[in-house]
């Protein structure tokens, strides 16, 4: 444990020597942990190392079994994730935890509406609402339905929403895993305001650059356990992510080796002819062979998703044609696609992936089930030997096939999501943020097995919003710029400063593109 | 998990029929007069067979994260077509056939509202509650229609041993349990229920099952109209299956099936359905006053809805901690 920087100030929070156990599990063992005010702390460490642990105990949603913890110097103990924002600890979780059918101002106003005569103040209220959205840089009507805003919006209406009590800590559990570049330079501008008040910032991202560019302070978790304090000075990129793995970067170094670009096959695998759908994506000309990453590259709200989505079958073309394998398709919904050969993984693993209450087991094969038919189960056997396959080559943890899906961190239900369409052997996979929200090690790691299956000859649609992963994997990158597809990368022109480039040619209209 | 879900109906049952035996000795009673078993315990299981027959449907309609509120009605629309055409003259198998079709309509009309409208199943289903009722009426013509068939008697006071409809009642749970668990249908149904979407998504094809579902309801529905029907000999469009649809609801819940949707347990919709008539039948049996009748019953459901509650169940196992720690993780294990 490196401390050679004295702190200044005497800690916000500190936590010492905190356990957490669940049945049968052992989520944190002695952690040491302190916040100091005015300061951006990062906490690391891959998937399953801790991290939500560690802050659900700090904010009282899953009380430590042993340890303290201080908070301005007074030990305290929540039970509940109230009292913790009572006492000025405010959250804003990964995944977006908001009421998607009431409305902004409600959302972020709700259990504390500025009420008048034992009513609540809808004025008030949205006035109150839309001072606080001024403060996240949001300039949308605090009166709309939180639903029908993207992501994006709705992860900073729920940051305006731990603005409402007057936080002196405040818990960032990956918020910028949906934002584009944009969007995480305006919450920066806004975390370092907060800082400067004084506000205590832990601040847990999966985006190394990012940490670096924020943090004053680092603490690296791995395994339910703490490695140590860092400042972001005494320690590079590479020393950070060996902490975290706790291992050598063979496996990073391995996907940045991938062999050069493959030749494509003779004919194209998938070929969309001015394939469009209005309000969504302008029509689009699209070729993917046998044996190719095609990535997709553009800034939230771009297309990217409503592209793949049509090409699925999820949401109808309007306009033009879709042939696959040879033969035109129109397709209704995503069965006719599946068909094919097609497979597609959401971007919105919570909402559109995941089967929370079914066991690892019953959503891996639920694709190939549902192929099938009702009523021709996969024979045990057969179901046992696929998921024990997958949960070995993907590295799924638990490697229990009866767990619980919901009791599975997020690194590991995208890995059973993966898994899901490749039981199928798809001809053409298209992953939408395969690697959003998920380890360093995961990610490696399905980056690994996208460029494997192409070698096996599966086409692959690679969506990433992160440019790096997108020009690591891709042999050829199709750029989209306000729902138009605006260039196609080949060879060396695949790099990100090219893509950049591209993104940013006319910068006058392309925040246009966020506000879907 | 399924057994802890179970544990407390299994407890209330078993206590309401300790409270019958304390105050009529003769409930455990059984004889056997000309090869029929009669005796309190046999009639529980004869009048809780529609009950049981509509909660199995329910199941499966709440594991879609529906719920189907006609149910009663489409079993008063039943007795009313199959009494109706008996007493024109009809024979009794066509009158049940005749029936059972137009509840397979029924069933049709409310998964169309649901899967394809894509209307609020307690809104869709809502319609043909107060429509259905009405729709009896006006085959009965406000009339209680008697009927006097021996073979459409059967049905519903008929016995082979045990009461025919409580074998017809079983032989469906049965087979229904077979097919979805033999099969992926369970588990597709479940996969809808919890997250559509992602169902969806996989190629789920989630509009039929949803549909499929409620037609099997409305069948469901219509077989316990007639047992109804048949049990009096009479079509009573008022009367028949009032308030059935709560009942099997309460079964459903009571036996561990969430509202939310998802998992769902045949099991212990039985164990549900034998709760809600063991208890209807102990309000006579203990002679409660007719006027709290509603009210006991009342009492009983939301002791056990309590005892069953998440909340519950961790007050209770961090007592049971500090006697035997290891009983948590086995629990999750067992889950």
């Amino acid at each position: 444990m490196t401390d050679s920087s004295a702190p200044t100030g005497t800690p916000v929070v500190e936590m010492r020597d905190i356990s957490v156990e669940f049945p049968g599990v052992k989520a944190l063992s002695g952690v040491d942990f302190r916040l100091l005010p005015g300061e951006v702390h990062a906490l690391m460490g891959e998937n399953g190392a801790g991290k939500s642990t560690l802050i659900k105990a700090l904010t009282g949603v899953h009380p430590p079994t042993t340890g303290v913890i201080h908070l301005h110097g007074e030990p305290i103990a929540f039970d509940a994730p109230g009292q913790a924002q009572d006492a000025g600890i405010s959250t804003v979780y990964q995944e977006v935890n908001l009421l998607p059918n009431l409305s902004v101002a409600e959302n972020i106003l709700l259990g504390r509406e500025p009420r008048r005569l034992g009513h609540i103040d809808g004025r008030a209220m949205r006035a109150r609402a839309k001072e606080l959205l001024t403060r996240v840089g949001l300039s949308i009507d605090p009166g709309s339905l939180l639903g029908s805003h993207p992501i994006a919006v709705q992860q900073l209406v729920a940051i305006a929403r731990a603005l409402v009590v007057d936080a002196r800590v405040l818990v960032l559990d990956e918020p910028t895993s949906s934002l584009d570049a944009d969007e995480v330079a305006e919450l920066f501008r806004i975390v370092r305001v907060l800082r400067d008040d004084g506000v205590a910032i832990l601040f847990v991202s999966h985006f190394l650059d990012q940490v670096y560019e924020i943090a004053d302070r680092m603490t690296v978790l791995r395994n339910g356990s703490l490695v140590g304090e860092y400042l972001p000075s005494e320690m590079n990129h590479i020393e950070l992510v060996a902490a975290m793995l706790g291992r050598e970067l063979g496996v990073l170094e391995e996907v940045q080796r991938r062999s050069e670009a493959r030749a494509p096959g003779t004919a194209p695998l998938l070929t969309a002819v001015a394939l469009g759908r209005t309000g969504a994506i302008a029509p689009v000309d699209l070729e993917i062979h046998a044996g190719e990453v095609v990535g997709l590259a553009g800034l939230l709200g771009s297309g990217r998703t409503e592209l793949a989505r049509m090409l699925f079958g999820a949401d109808r073309a309007h306009t033009g044609t879709l042939t696959f394998d040879g033969r035109e398709h129109r397709p209704r919904g995503p069965r006719a696609m599946i068909a094919q050969g097609v497979a597609f993984c959401s971007e919105d693993r919570k909402a559109e992936g995941v089967v929370a209450d079914l066991s690892i087991r019953d959503n891996l094969v639920l694709a190939l089930q549902a192929a099938r038919g009702w009523a021709r189960p996969i024979p045990r056997r057969t179901s046992d030997a696929l998921v024990r396959e997958y949960i070995e080559k993907l590295d799924i943890r638990p490697a229990d096939p009866d767990a619980i899906m919901s009791t599975l961190s997020g690194g590991n239900q995208q890995k059973v999501l993966l898994a899901r369409w490749l039981v199928t052997k798809p001809r053409l996979l298209i992953l939408d943020e395969p690697t959003r929200g998920i380890d360093i090690g995961a990610k490696a790691h399905i980056q690994k097995v996208v460029a494997d299956l192409a070698g096996e000859g599966m086409a692959v649609l690679f969506i990433s919003a992160e440019l790096e992963e997108v020009v690591r994997v891709s042999d050829r990158v199709v750029v989209l710029r306000d729902r138009h597809k605006v260039a196609e990368l080949t060879g060396q022109d695949v790099s990100v400063d090219k893509i950049m480039s591209v993104i940013a040619a006319p910068s006058d209209n392309h925040t246009a593109a966020v506000a879907s | 998990m399924t057994r802890g879900r179970l544990l407390w109906p299994l407890v209330a049952l078993g206590a309401l029929i300790v409270l019958n035996i304390a105050v009529e000795p003769s409930f455990v009673e059984l004889r056997i007069q000309d090869g029929h078993l009669f005796g309190s315990m046999v009639d529980i299981l004869r009048n809780g067979a529609p009950t049981l027959l509509i909660a199995v449907g329910m199941t499966l309609v709440i594991a879609t994260r529906g719920i189907d509120l006609s149910v009663g009605a489409v079993a008063a629309i039943a007795g009313a077509i199959a009494c109706t055409y008996i007493s024109g003259g009809g024979n009794a198998a066509t009158a049940v056939l005749l029936a059972l079709s137009v509840c397979v309509l029924l069933g049709l009309w409310n998964g169309f509202l649901v899967s394809v409208l894509g209307i609020q199943p307690i809104i869709a289903t809502l319609v043909l509650m107060t429509a259905g009722r009405g729709g009896a009426m006006l085959l009965t013509e406000g009339q209680i229609v008697t009927v006097k068939d021996p073979l459409y008697r059967q049905i519903g006071s008929g016995f082979l041993v045990l009461p025919i409809a409580i074998l017809i009642s079983l032989a469906v749970l049965t087979a229904v349990a077979l097919i979805t668990r033999r099969t992926a249908l369970g588990m597709l149904i479940e996969a809808v229920g919890i997250n559509p979407k992602a169902g969806e998504l996989a190629g789920v094809r989630s509009r039929t099952i949803i549909w499929t579902v409620y037609v099997f309801a409305g069948l469901c529905a219509g077989v316990a109209g007639l047992m109804i029907s048949s049990n009096v000999n009479a079509a009573d469009a008022n009367n028949a299956g009032l308030w059935i649809e709560m009942d099997a609801i309460l079964a459903v819940v009571i036996g561990g099936t969430s509202l939310a949707g998802g998992r769902y347990s045949l099991a212990g919709t039985m164990l549900g359905a034998l709760v809600i008539q063991t208890l209807t039948t102990t309000v006579y049996t203990i002679g409660v006053p007719t006027n709290v009748t509603l009210i006991f019953k009342a009492v009983v459901v939301i002791a056990v809805c309590l005892l069953q509650s998440p909340r519950t169940t961790r007050m209770l196992r961090a007592r049971r901690k500090t006697a035997v720690p290891t009983s948590r993780s086995q629990e999750v294990a067992a889950g």
